[in-house]
């Protein structure tokens, strides 16, 4: 019961003794365990780990369990637990293009160096329910692939119809550290999006395919895989390799910008998520190419070219809290609320009558 | 197919509902029609409105072809394919010429269609004004009094400012001298097949629930104007399999050194001209 007034300490110890048995379910079934998620429910896992801005699949497992499979709750538990953990430094970019490929493929070239890999996908699947039990899946085995595998939209800049985005060695910002300002430059608003709400973007990315936000976009390449990560510690001087991550990466490519400055050309929407998550990638892709409309001097019409309200509203640990939050007791501003409507009552019926 | 789903995966009733959407999308050329989509066991934008008109239209003895960017061979082609051949039974084929039923996505084949045949075009977006007007009941009264004015605006915008039209595909076409329509996302090469056509061309859109058609022998013209007449495009290079000059090619990288080949994306037109 939802008690009144006194009582509440007593009240939340039920509710979560309450929520801990409804957790556990049926005590006659066996519990799951970390490791079973992690291997089972990949993907839920992996959603956690990109939201929770945590790559650590064991973590983000945990925070599934606990949160009985709530991937916003769980986000929220892996948010809260990486938030106090030290930053110790900066790692090099990444070289995706270097990435241990399990899928690559691209919908612009039929073929193209290095070939197309569907890897592991549920596309082409018929979304039929297996009523019977599945079959054991026999273990499979990534091959290396035959050739390298230039990024598609390196293969469009050699021939000068991919705008190049200008490298940089300036210091990224570090959402992290800083939170959020306007006007965003590039790596935040990537930054933002890679830990943002996968449904919230996907709307966003699907918004300006129907015309809120005037794009043209091609899948010019989605590669999923290991990615080396280095770093350079300061006592070494140079470069070492301290482990892989698993990311999805998507290159989308855009129809003719052009100006008096550049000419017609294509454009580069991008999007990298932690885990295998190539729905948000390529969502990302989109808004990312939506928000670089002031950039490439489009009109920014549309909600998704709109930089303050997508990564303002992105973030879910934010937004379910603010939302939640209105279950909270708001008993004195409501007293206030209901005095003030008396009062705009009592006056409008006084003149009502005069 | 197992069991607990009827031939062709929809019931009969839906095949009923889809079917009257098709006779009055064929009575009123280029005109959307609203339809109640279902959901299908795949996902939304792989061709579901293609899939469910051709599951209403769909009989035990029609061969079945389906194209993916003109070619046979590509994922989602296979896909769809079997799942025909899993949910209906059918016959399938790669043949243009053998095909009782054609679906397809971006392309109309090269071979020329016949008056016993069916294309069926998967559209991603049947509103041909959404880039211009994205709200539905806007567009639907600017059809309501062939208000196009928009549309040639925009392409004359595009002139003034390029030099040429903007839209290398889905570009848009007025059906029978009164609906504009979009050809679904074909290359504007393949417009021009769609005048005159002696097959029935039909037009599925299942996430956004509309049908559209255009009946056989109808007038189909690509909006342009008279200075500046439509101008269908293809890579200007023969084939590297049939060395034709006449079909629509794709381009494939064959180095990161700016090697490239182009083959015909229409694979079964490409192996009948190489076996002849």
């Amino acid at each position: 019961m939802y008690v009144s007034v006194k009582g509440g300490e007593q009240a939340i110890d039920a509710a979560h003794t309450w929520q801990a048995a409804l957790r556990r379910g049926d005590a006659a079934v066996p519990e799951v365990s970390i490791t079973q998620l992690r291997e089972q429910l990949g993907l839920a896992v992996d959603r956690v780990m990109a939201e929770g801005a945590c790559a650590d699949p064991e973590l983000a497992a945990q925070a599934l369990k606990q949160a009985r499979g709530d991937t916003t709750e769980a986000a929220f538990l892996l948010r809260a637990y990486r938030n106090t953990l030290p930053r110790l430094g900066a790692s090099l970019p990444m070289d995706t293009g270097a990435m241990r490929v399990e899928r690559r493929i691209s919908a612009t070239y039929k073929d193209l160096p290095g070939g197309q890999v569907l890897g592991p996908t549920f596309d082409y699947t018929h979304r039929l329910l297996e009523f019977a039990a599945p079959i054991a899946a026999p273990p499979v085995e990534a091959t290396e692939p035959a050739a390298a595998m230039p990024r598609v939209s390196d293969v469009l800049a050699r021939e000068g119809l991919m705008a190049r985005d200008a490298p940089s060695d300036a210091e990224p910002a570090d959402i992290t550290r800083d939170g959020l300002r306007f006007p965003a430059d590039r790596s935040l608003r990537l930054q933002a999006m890679a830990r943002g709400d996968e449904g919230f973007l996907l709307a966003m990315g699907y918004s300006t395919q129907r015309g809120y936000g005037n794009a043209h976009p091609f899948v010019g390449e989605i590669r999923i895989g290991a990615v080396s990560v280095e770093i350079v510690p300061p006592e070494l001087g140079f470069a070492i390799d301290i482990g892989e991550i698993t990311v999805s990466e998507c290159q989308m490519v855009n129809q003719f910008a052009g100006n008096a400055e550049a000419p017609p050309q294509f454009t580069r929407g991008y999007g990298l998520v932690v885990g295998r998550n190539e729905r948000k990638a390529m969502a990302v892709a989109l808004v990312d190419r939506a928000q670089r409309a002031p950039e490439l001097g489009e009109d920014v019409k549309a909600p998704a070219q709109d930089a303050e309200f997508v990564l303002y509203h992105c973030d879910n640990v934010e937004s379910t809290g603010f939302v939640e939050h209105l279950k909270l007791p708001h008993y004195v501003d409501f007293q206030s609320e209901l005095e003030k409507l008396r009062s705009l009552r009592a006056r409008w019926e006084a003149e009502r009558a005069s | 197919m197992t069991t607990g789903y009827n031939f062709a995966y929809l019931d009969e009733a839906t095949k009923r509902m889809i079917r009257r959407a098709l006779l009055k999308a064929i009575a009123v050329p280029g005109h959307q029609v609203p339809f109640g989509a279902r959901e299908m066991p795949l996902p939304y934008g792989w061709g579901t409105g293609g899939i469910q008109v051709t599951a209403s239209v769909i009989g035990s003895d029609d061969r079945l072809k389906v194209i993916d960017q003109g070619a046979d061979d590509t994922t989602n082609a296979i896909s769809i394919r079997r799942f025909f051949a899993r949910v209906a039974g059918v016959e399938t084929t790669e043949s243009t010429t053998e095909a009782t039923i054609i679906q397809t996505r971006h392309r109309i084949p090269e071979t020329p269609l016949r008056e016993d045949q069916v294309l069926v075009y998967q559209v991603p977006m049947p509103e041909p004004l959404f880039k211009l007007e994205p709200r539905v009941r806007e567009s639907t009264k600017l059809h309501a009094l062939a208000e196009y004015g928009l549309m040639q605006v925009k392409l004359y915008e595009d002139i003034a400012k390029q030099g040429e039209v903007a839209t290398s595909y889905n570009h848009p076409v007025i059906v029978d001298g009164r609906y504009l329509m979009s050809p679904s996302p074909i290359p504007a090469f393949d417009n021009p097949k769609m005048d005159m056509n002696p097959a029935i061309q039909l037009f599925g859109a299942g996430r956004e629930k509309r049908i559209y058609a255009v009946p056989p022998y109808t007038r189909v013209e690509s909006l342009d104007f008279e200075d500046h007449p439509f101008r269908p495009i293809r890579a200007p290079h023969a084939c590297a399999l049939c060395r034709s000059t006449e079909s629509y090619l794709d381009e494939l990288i064959t180095d990161d050194r700016g090697g490239r080949r182009f083959i015909c994306s229409d694979t079964d037109y490409c192996a009948q001209r190489q076996r002849t």
